[in-house]
Order: structure tokens, then C-alpha cells, then sequence
């Protein structure tokens, strides 16, 4: 031992206090020239100079780390710590060697390990600050955050996983270390939302709707479906469980492998929750529970458990196989009764027996509950009494001493898909618990919320091909008003131009019949072509077999919606023009809203301005159900510009209305004189990128999109965000006329 | 003329009486009254109107309705001919000469001009008039007009007028009860009661999602399709999923749900 205290070469009092346990843990673990490298990491660490914490950690830690991943990840393991010390990152190497143990338990492998290593290499590369550019100053606020976390991270997420929610962390939270400090200790919502994303096995809200047909296709039953976490629950493992308000079910079920090629889905896993809870639904009455032990009423529930699956597989053979599977089979004599409470281990067995048929255990008092169970069960359905008078007597013949016993035996004795059977008890005396929820809460009296509560929609992030959950919030809100005169005026101005619209319009107005003629089989027959054929025949002549004609109804069914950009620049001036391009685009709006009128297809006006993500803006000037009346003119005449252009937010909540319309054809038009933009994107590309994704999700959704810009640089980017739906009008002097145009060539 | 006898139902089809409809039918009959069948699909309208024209004795002409026939389809048309134009009778106008039952299936598929050809038939008048020939056609003392329809895929545009439906008697059909359904499709197909009755419980679960994705639940024609697999020697599953599930959605989270319940119902 002596030697070995020599080959640490350290005089920390704390680390001699304990080296005799550490180096017996490591002597039992490590191999020879494992011992050495050990010490010799040992020693360095505590070289470096930053006390005792760091090579205590890695004493305690490193013997576990090496049994999960083995000895030979040592060096990429010291790499990285001397990486962390010359970088302005050594605070961070406590905390990494603290987690290393249950991560290396998560990885199992080195060559995992390796990943996780690059990933932190990666993180503190990324967020590492400097000051002038080529030469880090600043340590980097999130890795010790990391690090705390990455246990839990690594339990819920793969590798992939880890690397993609630590890639959002860096891609976003860059450039402020305040939020990068909350995002990496999980404190901010979009690292639990993104964390959420990323989970693997089978989450709840993917699978809702089949479970929903499940019930009610399988069952008759239906209610709400209500996710708890599982993540954030570390102590306490929630259980399934229904009240009033609805059926509570893990957020997230991970696929299991039971035994050798058999897999239980995550579906299947919460089917089998849901069969059972609907199970006591049906034939489960409310026992009173106060006379009752916690033995006696956790015999009853596993009875009375039993009895509800058996009737379950009555209506549903399959089923047995499912709970089977998934119901642990507890070995025989797995628990000691000398020095254990073996209760729950006998109840387990018992449950196991009561639902396999060969079960193969051989307790005499077991196999005879066996046998007077099921004698129960042929009668009909039984009840909860019965079961539970069943129960309470397994409960008198078998009871042991050792009960009583605080060491419970719990291993393989957890049936995780059953509820917790809260629905079960009821206690006429109110328990000793506290009950806080009486409280009154004090509600804060914050500004008063005026208008609609915002709504969120997603954002396309083109660097990680993700969408960014809920990120930009828009607040619809009716246009103020101004005076409906101004734009009576507009339109009188532009009579001439109104004149020759009208000619147009009148020729694309619907004629709802259309008579087809030349058919070989329709309704009537075309008396004009019928003789011209017989003239044919009797000539000798081969005759037109197409004498018929039918018709056609030929209506046209276009919503419209118009969505325009009221971004700053609107108020510049146009060029060769004096007038502003607000003043234009009003008029040409106008014009516009007034041709649609006139020919009645259903149309909708909107502006939009944004200020960051937090703020976009989104005025409706005209709804569907209105007219081009005074008020949608009131409105239109109040236009004002200001702030930014977040496009895609402002098409997504055009669409949400737009998309509820009922008609065939979907057209949106959009107006703008710029690309899209915002003062929190600092990537150019970014919300261009996120306006051509909400493009196509339009377009998924069959709304066809049509810009028109009036940039005259728009070339540049307009054709990526709208392939080739778009015009860019030059002079936009003669926006007013082109646009009436447009929108007439459009949709003929 | 035309052969009557072509239109005679030659061989006993199999029906099993669910209530007392044959003799509300057959009080129908001798009363010539109009008849409308209505119900879900697959439920045996077609199956009953044809087993009454076999029990009566009575020749049947069956018309499709389809969206593209017109009333000439129905009554009859000019057809060319090389010294001019020659009358053809359509099958309506047919059952109304020699007497048999005019039975027009899926109604609610033509459009509405259409059937307003049938109005004269069915009430006191029971004529036919061939305005564009020029001729009143009596109706044979023996001849009827059934229709049926499916009320489950209404449509706002596919409803009768309240004037055809006003003009008709009628009975509402359904799927039978689960015992009486697996025994019918035993006696379809000759397969043994429990797989039967194992389909009809795969039936149920379909019916219950009527309304939340499936149109319309799996019919007991389908049902009978998966026995007849299953007595081929179809495996009973692969049978069920190809007969059953496939046909009537397209959904996914549907169709997983329906082979879960065939997974869970053969154990």
C-alpha cells in the first residue's frame, strides 16, 4: 500500500483519509498495468492544480468507469482533461469526472464513450468565448451544466439524440450565456421540449389517435388521455393511473425485450395499460378500505387485478400473451423469508400463476389458491367482494413472521402496466395526509392581457433540418381604423383603370353550365351532329359515332388571401414615384379587394409586422364573412408600416385561417417589398430558408402560394422561398393596375 | 317481347329471416306498394330483395345507379338505325310491361333529375309516360319498383328529395346481432361457429370506429369473403387482414388497431 501512496505522489490529507478503501476497490478490479495507469492519471490530475476535488473524483470514480467500458479508455479520457485544463474550461473537470461513472454505465462501450467524449470536445470548442477571435478568454458557461446532466440525458436519449440536443443548445444559445446556462441544466423550456423530441421508444402523443380507436374500436370505452412525465421523476416512478379527469399514461414507452427475439412495442405495452384500466372500469366496484391492512388491500389488489385480466382475455384471447409478457415471473425461491419480507414476492407469484397456466410452481397453498381461483371465475365474472374474500384468506394462510420484515423483496415483482388502483379504495376517515390544494392561490395581478392570447407555430431551422418546437408567437388582432372616405377616393382616382377591369372580369365571371358536345355516350342527343351522321351513313360514308352531348356545371371555387408585408420599409419612397410604397400598395390593394368583390370569390385581407419571435403581429383588414364594405375600407385606409418581416410565422397563420375555408382551390397572395427578416435573426438565410419550408407546408396542404415582390433585387432569393410562383413588379408606380391583372391571370 | 323468364330467380338464395320483414314484403307486394330498402352496406338488402323476388315468383331487373345515368338510361331512347331511328325500352320501362320487379339499387348515386322519372310509377297512377315516343305505359298488375339506399354515406349533395322517399314504404335494415350474424356467415360458408363467431367480434370492433375514420364498419359480406378465405386454407389472421382491414381503410393508425384486434381475438 505503501508503494502505491508513493506512485500517487500527492499530500492531500483528504485523499489519505480514504486511499486504503479506493486502492482495495481498485486492486479487486484493475489489472496490473491498470493499477499503474491509474495512479499515474491519479497523479497527474493532481498536479494540475486545482485541488483535491478533481482527483478524488476520478480515485472514486475511475475503478466503476473501466468494469463498464474497460481499461483502455483511460487515454482518451486523460486527453480530454488536459484539453479542458489548457483551455480557460478547468472548473469544468470536476464535474465531468463526478458523471463519469453512470455515463460510462449508460455507454457500455468505448467506443461510445469515445462519441460522448467528441461531443463534449465539440460543446466546449463551440461556446468557448474569446475576445479577439483567435484566442479563447472566456470559459464556456455551459459545459460544468452539461456535465451534471449528462447521466440523466443519456438515460432518456441515444447518442444521436444527445448530439442533437446538445447541437440545438450550441446553435441557438450561442451568443448569450445566461439562456445557454439555463438550456444545458435543463432549466429552459425548449431544452425540455427539444429533450422531449428526441426520447426514444414510443411517445404518447404519436401513438394518441390509435389508442383512442383502440379503446373504442376494442373496448366501447373512451376518455382522455393524459400524459405524465416520466423524465424529470427521478425518485419516484409515477404509475398509470384513471380518475375523473381522464386516463394518465407515461409520456414515453420504451420498447422491452422480455426474452430472446420477443419485443413488446411501446404501443402494445400501452395497450396492455389501457385494456387493464378499462378492465376495472368495467367490472371493478369500490371497496370500503378502512378495516382493511396495507397487506390485506395489496393482496386484494392483486386478486382483484388477476380477476380483471382473466375476463379481459376471455373477450380477447390474444391478450393473455401480451400480459405475459410483460408480467415479470418471479424465480421460486428468489426471496429468503429468514431475513426478508417476502410478501410482494409471494403476491407476484401468485398473479403470475393465476394469469399462466404453466406456471410451474409448486407451493401446495399457492397451487390450491390457484385452483380455488379459477373454481371462482367459471361461475360468471364473480365480483370485487368475492375476489377480495379470496384474497384475504391467501393472505391468513400464508402469513409469515417475517412480513413485518422493513427489507422488502422487490425485484421482479413490479407489473408496470397495471394502475395503481386509486379507483379501488375508498376511506370514510380522512387521512392524516396534508392537504394543501384548499389553499386559496394567490394569483399576481400582472398587466391585463388585451386581445387574443398569442399563438406559437414552429420555425424551420435549415442548418439542423429541424423545426424549432413553438418558437414565434403571433398575436392576431383586428387593424385599427381610419377613414373609409380615403379609400372611396383611391378608387375614384382610378376609375378609368376600374373600367377596363371590369371587361375582364366580366368575361371570367362563371357560367355554371357547360354544355360538352361530340360524345359518344351522354345525356341527350345532339340533334345537329345526329343528322349530319345519318347523312354520312346513308351516303355510304363512316358516321360520327359522337352524337351525343351532356353537361357540365363549371363553378369556380377559389378562397383567397391576401397577406401583406407592413414592414419598415414600406415607407420609403418608390422610385421614380412621389408617393410612398405603403400608398401604392393601398392602392393596388384596393383595386385589387374591389375586382374580387366583383367577382365573388371568397377573399381575405391580413397584414403582418414582426419584432423578434416573441412579437409578430398579425392585423386582419378584411375577414371572409365580410363585405368590401365601409369597415374593411376604414381599415385598409389606416395602413401604417413599421418593424419587421417574419414571413413563414405570418404565412402559417395565414393558412391556419385559409385552410379551413371550404373551397376546391386555395390561393395565397403575398405582398412584399423585401426578403424576410427580423432584428433577432442574425443568419441571413435563416427565415428565408423558414418562409420557403412554410411555403411547401402550404402546399402539402394544397394552398397555393403566389408572391408578388416589389424588390427590385428580389431575384436573389425570392425564387428559393417560392420556386416559380412569383412576380417582381419593377415600376411600382403601376403596382395599382398590375396587381388587379395578376390575380385575374392567376385564377382564370 | 321480351323473355320474362330471364329475369326469374332460378335457385333459392340464402337468406336468414331476422325479423319479420318477409311477411311485411310480402303484405307490400300484394298490395303493390313501393318499397325502399335501406341500410348499411354489405347488410343483405340486395340479398333480400332477390330472395323475395325468388319466394314471389317474380322476374327481377336490377339497375346499378351510377352518377352518369340519365332518365333515358331508365325509360328508354331513340337508337339509329339505317332507315332512321328505332324505340329501345329501357329496363324501367320493361319491368313496367311484363310485370316484374324493378329493383334500382344505390338510388341516392343517380342524380336527382333522374329519378324524378319514377314518380309516376309509384303512386296511385302507376303509369309511365315515354314523352319522347309519345306513349302511357300502363304498368302490369304485377310489376313493383324497390329501391334501396345506404343513409351512411349521405352526402349534402346525395340525399333523396323528400318527394321521392315520400312515395316509398320502407325498411330500415342493420347488421344482425353478433349470434345471428356468425350464424349466417357459418351457413354462407360452411365454417364452424366459434371462428365465425371470432370474425363477427373483428366485425364489432370495426363498427365501433364508425364515425371516428372507417366510414362504414366491415360488412358481413366481408366477413363471409374472410371465412370462405379460411376455408380454403387461408391462415385465419393473413385471411382476416386481407378480407377485412385492407378493403376499408387506408388510415394507418386505423389499420393498426384492426390487426391488433385480430391478433388479440386469435389467440
Amino acid at each position: 500500500m505503501a508503494a502505491y501512496w508513493k506512485q500517487l505522489d500527492t499530500r492531500f490529507p483528504q485523499m489519505e483519509a480514504v486511499f486504503d478503501d479506493l486502492m482495495a476497490e481498485a486492486l479487486a478490479v484493475l489489472t496490473r498495468d491498470g493499477i499503474d495507469a491509474y495512479l499515474e492519471a491519479g497523479r497527474v490530475i493532481g498536479k494540475l492544480g486545482r485541488g483535491v476535488e478533481p482527483m478524488l473524483a476520478f480515485m472514486e470514480e475511475w475503478p466503476s468507469v473501466a468494469q463498464s467500458v474497460g481499461e483502455a479508455a483511460l487515454p482518451a479520457v486523460m486527453t480530454l482533461i488536459q484539453r479542458l485544463q489548457k483551455s480557460p474550461n478547468g472548473r469544468a473537470i470536476t464535474p465531468f469526472l463526478q458523471t463519469l461513472a453512470p455515463v460510462a454505465r449508460r455507454l457500455q462501450s468505448q467506443a461510445q464513450l469515445q462519441h460522448y467524449l467528441d461531443i463534449t470536445l465539440d460543446l466546449k470548442a463551440r461556446t468557448t468565448g474569446s475576445i479577439h477571435g483567435h484566442h479563447t478568454t472566456f470559459p464556456s458557461p455551459s459545459l460544468p451544466a452539461f456535465f451534471a446532466q449528462a447521466p440523466h440525458l443519456l438515460s432518456q436519449l441515444t447518442l444521436a439524440g444527445l448530439k442533437n440536443w446538445v447541437e440545438y443548445g450550441i446553435r441557438n444559445y450561442r451568443t448569450h450565456p445566461e439562456r445557454q446556462q439555463d438550456y444545458f441544466s435543463l432549466q429552459s423550456a425548449d431544452a425540455r421540449a427539444v429533450l422531449q423530441r428526441e426520447r426514444h421508444g414510443t411517445l404518447l402523443v404519436d401513438v394518441e389517435h390509435k389508442l383512442d380507436l383502440y379503446l373504442r374500436g376494442l373496448w366501447q370505452d373512451g376518455d382522455h388521455l393524459v400524459p405524465y412525465s416520466t423524465a424529470f421523476d427521478e425518485l419516484r416512478k409515477p404509475i398509470p393511473y384513471y380518475d375523473k379527469l381522464g386516463i394518465r399514461l407515461p409520456d414515453v414507452y420504451d420498447d422491452v425485450r422480455v426474452e430472446e427475439g420477443v419485443v413488446i412495442s411501446g404501443l402494445d405495452r400501452y395497450r396492455a395499460a389501457l385494456a387493464h384500466m378499462v378492465g376495472h372500469r368495467r367490472w371493478s366496484k369500490v371497496q370500503i378500505a378502512d378495516n382493511w391492512s396495507p397487506f390485506q388491500r395489496m393482496a386484494v389488489e392483486f386478486f382483484e387485478d388477476c380477476r380483471i385480466e382473466t375476463l379481459l382475455i376471455r373477450d380477447y384471447p390474444g391478450l393473455r400473451q401480451l400480459f405475459l409478457a410483460l408480467h415479470p415471473k418471479p424465480a421460486e425461491n428468489a426471496c429468503d423469508p429468514e431475513t426478508t419480507s417476502c410478501l410482494r414476492h409471494r403476491m407476484a407469484m401468485l398473479s403470475r400463476a393465476l394469469l399462466d397456466p404453466d406456471h410451474g410452481y409448486t407451493d401446495a397453498a399457492l397451487n390450491d389458491f390457484v385452483g380455488r381461483f379459477h373454481a371462482v371465475m367459471e361461475q360468471g365474472v364473480s365480483s370485487t367482494r368475492e375476489i377480495a374474500a379470496l384474497a384475504l384468506a391467501y393472505v391468513a394462510k400464508t402469513r409469515l413472521q417475517s412480513d413485518q420484515f422493513a427489507k422488502v423483496h422487490f425485484d421482479d415483482t413490479v407489473v408496470d402496466y397495471r394502475d395503481d388502483n386509486r379507483q379501488l379504495w375508498k376511506f370514510i376517515e380522512a387521512g392524516d395526509e396534508e392537504e394543501s390544494f384548499d389553499e386559496k392561490r394567490k394569483i399576481e395581478p400582472g398587466e391585463e392581457i388585451r386581445g387574443l392570447p398569442p399563438r406559437h407555430y414552429p420555425e424551420w431551422d435549415y442548418a439542423s433540418q429541424t423545426y424549432r418546437p413553438d418558437w414565434a408567437s403571433v398575436y392576431a388582432a383586428l387593424h385599427p381604423s381610419g377613414n373609409a372616405a380615403d379609400i372611396d377616393r383611391l378608387l375614384a382616382k382610378h376609375a378609368a383603370l376600374a373600367k377596363r377591369l371590369k371587361k375582364m372580369l366580366d368575361l371570367l365571371k362563371p357560367q355554371d353550365k357547360v354544355r360538352i358536345r361530340y360524345q359518344e355516350e351522354g345525356s341527350e342527343l345532339d340533334l345537329d351532329v345526329a343528322i349530319r351522321s345519318l347523312i354520312d351513313f346513308k351516303g355510304g360514308a363512316t358516321p360520327d359515332p359522337r352524337i351525343n352531348m351532356s353537361h357540365r356545371t363549371d363553378g369556380r371555387d377559389i378562397a383567397v388571401m391576401l397577406l401583406l408585408d407592413l414592414s419598415e420599409s414600406l415607407n420609403e419612397k418608390a422610385g421614380g414615384s412621389d408617393q410612398t410604397i405603403l400608398e401604392l400598395s393601398q392602392e393596388a390593394v384596393s383595386l385589387l379587394a374591389w375586382s374580387i368583390e366583383k367577382l365573388g370569390d371568397p377573399f381575405a385581407i391580413a397584414g403582418f409586422h414582426s419584432n423578434t419571435r416573441h412579437d409578430v403581429r398579425y392585423l386582419h383588414i378584411k375577414g371572409y364573412g365580410e363585405h368590401f364594405n365601409d369597415d374593411v375600407k376604414a381599415r385598409l385606409a389606416a395602413m401604417e408600416a413599421g418593424y419587421s418581416t417574419r414571413m413563414g410565422a405570418a404565412m402559417r397563420h395565414a393558412a391556419h385561417y385559409l385552410g379551413a375555408r371550404p373551397a376546391d382551390k386555395k390561393l395565397m397572395l403575398i405582398l412584399t417589398d423585401g426578403r424576410p427578416s427580423d432584428v433577432d435573426a442574425h443568419d441571413e438565410r435563416l427565415l428565408i430558408e423558414d418562409a420557403r419550408q412554410a411555403v411547401k407546408e402550404l402546399d402539402r396542404d394544397r394552398i397555393f402560394t403566389y408572391c408578388i415582390s416589389l424588390d427590385p433585387k428580389a431575384d436573389e432569393y425570392v425564387g428559393d422561398i417560392f420556386g416559380r410562383q412569383f412576380t417582381v413588379i419593377d415600376h411600382i408606380e403601376r403596382l395599382p393596375e398590375r396587381l388587379p391583372q395578376l390575380f385575374m391571370a392567376l385564377t382564370k | 317481347m321480351t323473355d320474362k323468364n330471364q329475369y326469374k330467380v332460378e335457385q333459392e338464395p340464402f337468406y336468414q329471416l331476422q325479423k319479420n320483414e318477409v311477411a311485411l314484403y310480402e303484405a307490400a307486394y300484394r298490395n303493390r306498394l313501393p318499397v325502399m330498402v335501406k341500410g348499411p352496406t354489405g347488410c343483405g338488402k340486395s340479398r333480400f330483395v332477390e330472395y323475395m323476388a325468388w319466394k314471389l315468383g317474380k322476374p327481377l331487373i336490377t339497375v346499378a345507379c351510377n352518377e352518369d345515368m340519365t332518365a333515358s338510361d331508365l325509360v328508354g331512347r331513340y337508337l339509329l338505325e339505317a332507315n332512321g331511328t328505332r324505340w329501345l325500352d329501357g329496363p324501367l320501362t320493361v319491368a313496367a310491361r311484363i310485370g316484374a320487379i324493378c329493383y334500382l339499387d344505390e338510388i341516392v348515386e343517380a342524380r336527382q333529375d333522374t329519378t324524378v322519372v319514377i314518380h309516376p310509377l309509384t303512386d296511385h297512377r302507376r303509369t309511365l309516360p315515354l314523352d319522347k315516343k309519345g306513349e302511357l305505359v300502363h304498368a302490369h298488375p304485377d310489376f313493383q319498383l324497390v329501391i334501396s339506399y345506404n343513409p351512411g354515406y349521405q352526402t349534402l349533395m346525395k340525399d333523396l328529395k323528400q318527394s321521392t322517399k315520400q312515395r316509398f314504404t320502407a325498411f330500415d335494415f342493420d347488421y344482425p346481432d353478433a349470434a345471428l350474424e356468425a350464424q349466417i356467415v357459418a351457413k354462407e360458408t360452411g365454417m364452424d361457429e366459434t371462428v365465425a363467431a371470432q370474425l363477427v367480434k373483428i366485425g364489432g370492433v370495426a363498427r365501433n370506429l364508425k364515425g371516428h375514420g372507417l366510414d362504414e364498419g366491415i360488412s358481413t359480406r366481408l366477413l363471409v369473403y374472410a371465412a370462405t378465405l379460411i376455408k380454403d386454407g387461408v391462415e385465419p389472421r393473413d385471411a382476416c387482414r386481407m378480407a377485412m382491414v385492407r378493403p376499408i381503410t387506408d388510415d394507418a393508425d386505423i389499420r393498426d388497431t384492426l390487426d391488433h384486434a385480430i391478433d388479440a381475438t386469435f389467440a
